[in-house]
């Protein structure tokens, strides 16, 4: 099709090298070689759809007049019969003034031309009037109006798109960033302010649920009330709780350790799970359950998160699963979709060339490598295979390293803590801090070690970064998890029988929620103290020593890259912290917002100053998609400890909402137990095994659905691919043999 | 600011609304851009005059793309051939190259850039061209023959269907729509 659509071209045509050449090129345009090959379908549409898109030699040589007309005539791709959705005029690939005369012959073929005069200018021209005109015909008094409305409507919606393209946070600093480095790292940001919104509706969700009530009630606004039953069948020994707020005087230090450890007064504000003990409030008359209201308002904001994150994964889910190539991007889409027409600064263009350049030699070297890697002797494979798990090995090692150590810097942290009498300040803060000195130290060389060991394994390069990062977010996110274990093994710890008839550590931990709660708030202030800290005192120092001081070593040591692997994973270790300790500590999501919203800032400075863009780049397109995948495996993450605190472990009945339950899921049956007995039965009903088994078996038979639709649609697509390669063959073919025949007689 | 004293006139704008992918800030900004591109005496008729190739190139978006001469030539509509650009012109490119363009418009256009000898295919050389462009111009940042070849060879067998060796229009558009990046780097905004 493609070679025939080309015959009239001015400078000639060419077949494939397959076979013969029939046709000389640069043929002038006047004589096609064989008149019959003008008569075909494929070419006469062809025809048409180039006329449409207005190939540069029709475009300069029509004469203005009747541009606009054989533009309609190609108005629209099928010409056989069938309704002709009539496209906006802008989405013709057409100049301005094309367009114009376009729309112009729409709306008079439309309104003053009869049918007949319609048909010769053309069938587009016809069908489009047909259309118009069977509309118009039924419309009713209702159609009309919602014809109106919905045109109305679409002026609206585009006028509003405007003005919240206006509100959109940081747009300009944005689309600068985007102008300098390109998409890929401006992806980063976009997903910083993507994280910045979400915990800011996270902490809307748990300040109107959670916190305001309290506080309403707490200081009887709006005479509310709020009621505090003492727990029954409690040994009094367990509710026992007097958080030190730190009344009378005391030194000034003794405020600044605990604004950074949460410890002191800050233990008894409503950021902490311990100030919310209260078991209901009254507003009037209304009876508001604040237990209830607690745990609901946390499965809400989990789920929130979790939908937001698979909505926004969703487009970039899709084209990964469509792509069907193996391993990176095909080199069409290196190609033709490689060079970032956003770019404006003449040096981010240089470095994009240079970057352009390596990716596609790697990308050679790489298929290159895989053509060898097919070749390999079996003495090879044994040797390379036996490496690989040797070096596996290695990295276990390394991550039981850093679990261990991290364990045992919360046990000792726990342990020296609890000793009041110290007053040592600074010893007492690094004590605090241990567990999150240590989780960043290990965060820190975990991923200088993988990287070096994966030059031993011998994968292809696209592999090698997977297989880095993954391992890097498997330690970020299994050191969170080891703190929390070690936490909770400390606190359920029971060696006297008092102890076991609280169920946790009432000596050490009375409210052991709190607890957690400090120790999150830790790791979030850490994080953020070492951000800022590393950009303050590593990259301006060494961006100054790099301008300033011109010996080797350090010239060739050179400015930081802009790793955004790195800075992702930082940020999405830092929102599963949000997202644990948010159960524990209902006002960290605001922290966490602010927190972000600084390091977006910082971050920009950083980049723009101190920094070079990487010279191996990451697509924006896997990138987005990569950051959503390994948030939602944050969050996932998430959610073991979570349950684990929720349903398994017992509830401290000295503070907190849930004193009167055993643990802090037995609210939910507690109320279920107060609903009507019809409700009552239906919920029973959903969460028995009669309903969920048969649930479960659809659910997999529709997932198995869906599996095997898209392996055929696979297959079909490469059946009319190989349907399509032997028509074009078959139709060379014929031409050849008629061309001949007809040459000969 | 500078002496714009001409302000396009609301059925101009509305108009153009209709027949781009701008918005009406969008528009009131690129008229602003392209009137700063003539000298002060023809900014009253900027809706009229043409801008030379060389001053459409000192403009920033275009100033480090390696094929601000391919885009000038293909949205120039200049009869004389000197790819200079009316309003009209420039209100294309934008449009086209605008984030609610649709795909199959870029892709088209797109195709019309890359199509260097403009014979409404893309054939070996073009997409010899293309990869120089990409890669940058300057002897040691170009590929070598071998993997230029190589190169060449990989992209046609994904593009190609008919295995004529060339890429013409509906292929090309069948390789870009499955190509994730596309829509995003095709685009530049004022």
């Amino acid at each position: 099709m493609s070679g025939l659509g080309a015959v009239a071209e001015p400078s000639g045509w060419r077949l494939g090298n397959r076979s013969s050449e029939v046709f000389l090129p640069e043929e002038p345009r006047a004589a096609a070689p064989a008149g019959f090959l003008q008569e075909l379908p494929s070419y006469q549409s062809a025809l048409r759809r180039r006329a449409a898109g207005g190939g540069t030699q029709e475009r300069r040589a029509a004469p203005q007049g009747s541009a606009g007309l054989r533009a309609a005539e190609a108005g629209g791709p099928e010409q056989e019969g069938g309704e002709l959705p009539a496209r906006p005029a802008r989405e013709y690939p057409l100049t301005i003034a094309e367009k114009r005369r376009l729309s112009t012959f729409f709306s008079w073929v439309l309104n003053c031309c009869p049918s007949s005069v319609a048909s010769e200018a053309g069938t587009a021209a016809a069908a489009y009037k047909d259309c118009q005109q069977a509309d118009i015909k039924h419309l009713s008094g209702w159609k009309q109006w919602k014809r109106t409305s919905s045109k109305s409507l679409k002026k609206v919606l585009s006028e509003v798109k405007e003005l919240s393209s206006y509100l959109k946070l940081w747009r300009h600093d944005i689309h600068s960033i985007e102008g300098k480095f390109g998409t890929g790292i401006q992806s980063y940001f976009s997903f910083l302010r993507f994280l910045v919104l979400l915990n800011f509706i996270i902490f809307i969700v748990m300040f109107s649920f959670v916190t305001l009530p309290s506080i309403i009630s707490k200081y009887g606004i709006f005479n509310s009330s709020f009621a505090k039953i003492p727990p029954k069948n409690i040994e009094p020994h367990c509710t026992v709780y007097k958080p030190n707020g730190n009344k009378g005087l005391v030194y000034f230090y003794t405020y600044l350790k605990d604004l950074l450890s949460g410890t002191g007064f800050l233990e008894v504000t409503s950021l902490f799970y311990g100030y919310y003990t209260i078991d209901a409030a009254w507003f009037s008359v209304l009876r508001y359950n604040l237990p209830l209201a607690y745990l609901l308002a946390t499965f809400a904001y989990l789920a929130l998160s979790l939908l937001w994150i698979i909505i926004r994964s969703v487009e970039g889910f899709k084209q990964n699963l469509v792509h069907d190539e193996d391993q990176f991007q095909s080199y069409c889409n290196k190609v033709f979709a490689g060079w970032d027409f956003c770019i404006t600064d003449p040096n981010a263009a240089q470095l994009k060339h240079r970057s352009l350049q390596y990716e596609l030699q790697t990308d050679l070297e790489e298929e290159r490598l895989k053509r060898k890697i097919a070749d390999r002797t079996m003495k090879e494979k044994l040797r390379i295979y036996s490496l690989r798990i040797f070096i596996n090995i290695i990295v276990i090692a390394v991550l039981s390293g850093c679990f261990y150590s991290i364990y045992r810097a919360t046990v000792f942290s726990q342990e020296n803590s609890s000793d009041v009498g110290n007053t040592n300040f600074q010893a007492n803060l690094l004590v605090q801090y241990l567990p999150s000195i240590v989780i960043t130290l290990a965060n820190f060389i975990a991923p200088q070690i993988f990287s070096i060991l994966i030059g031993f394994e011998d994968y292809s390069p696209a592999f090698e970064i997977r297989l880095t990062l993954m391992r890097c977010v498997f330690v970020r996110l299994a050191n969170i998890g080891v703190l929390l274990f070690s936490l909770w093994s400390h606190i359920s710890y029971c060696a006297t029988d008092k102890c076991k008839a609280c169920g946790y550590n009432y000596e050490l931990y009375p409210c052991w929620e709190s607890e957690v709660g400090q120790e999150m708030y830790k790791l979030m202030i850490f994080d953020f103290i070492i951000i800022l800290g590393v950009t303050l005192f590593v990259d301006f120092p060494r961006k100054l020593l790099v301008t300033h001081c011109s010996c080797k070593p350090i010239q060739w040591c050179g400015l930081q890259e802009f790793g955004i692997s790195d800075n992702v994973l930082e940020i999405i270790y830092g929102q599963t912290i949000c997202w644990i300790g948010t159960f524990f500590s209902p006002l960290l999501p605001a922290i966490a917002t602010v927190k972000y919203f600084i390091i977006f800032y910082i971050k920009k400075i950083s980049l723009i100053h101190t920094r070079k863009p990487a010279a191996k780049p990451i697509r924006a397109s896997s990138s987005n998609f990569f950051f959503l995948v390994v948030l939602l495996i944050g969050l996932v993450l998430a959610f073991i400890p979570l349950g684990i605190s929720i349903a398994h472990i017992p509830s401290s009945k000295a503070c907190g909402p849930f004193r009167s339950f055993n643990t802090s899921w037995a609210v939910v049956p507690d109320t279920i137990n107060g609903l009507p007995t019809g409700l009552q039965q239906v919920l029973y009903g959903i969460a028995s095994e009669a309903f969920a088994v048969p649930f479960f078996m659809v659910i997999c038979l529709v997932m198995f659905y869906f599996v095997a639709l898209a392996g055929a649609h696979k297959r079909v697509v490469e059946q009319l691919r190989e349907q399509l390669v032997l028509e074009s063959r078959d139709k060379l073919f014929l031409i050849r043999k008629i061309t001949e025949a007809q040459s000969h007689p | 600011m500078g002496g714009s004293g001409s302000v396009l006139p609301r059925a101009e704008l509305s108009e153009y609304q209709e027949l781009t992918f701008l918005s009406k800030q969008e528009i009131l900004l690129a008229y602003k851009r392209f009137s700063e591109l003539l000298p002060k005496e023809e900014r009253r008729d900027a809706r009229t005059a043409r801008v030379p190739k060389g001053r459409i190139l000192t403009l920033p978006e275009l100033r480090a793309n390696p094929f601000q001469h391919r885009i000038c030539r293909v949205f120039s509509t200049s009869d004389s051939g000197d790819d200079s650009m009316s309003f009209e012109d420039f209100l294309d490119m934008l449009s086209v190259f605008s984030d609610s363009a649709t795909s199959d418009v870029k892709s088209h256009y797109a195709f019309r850039i890359f199509d260097f000898d403009d014979d409404g295919t893309l054939d070996r050389k073009d997409l010899e061209k293309l990869v120089n462009c990409l890669t940058g111009q300057g002897e040691e940042s170009r590929l070598s023959n071998a993997e230029m070849e190589q190169l060449i060879q990989n992209i046609l067998e994904e593009s190609d269907i008919d295995k004529d060796g060339t890429i013409n229009l509906s292929e090309f558009q069948h390789v870009v729509s499955r190509s994730p990046d596309f829509v995003s780097s095709f685009k530049i905004v004022l």
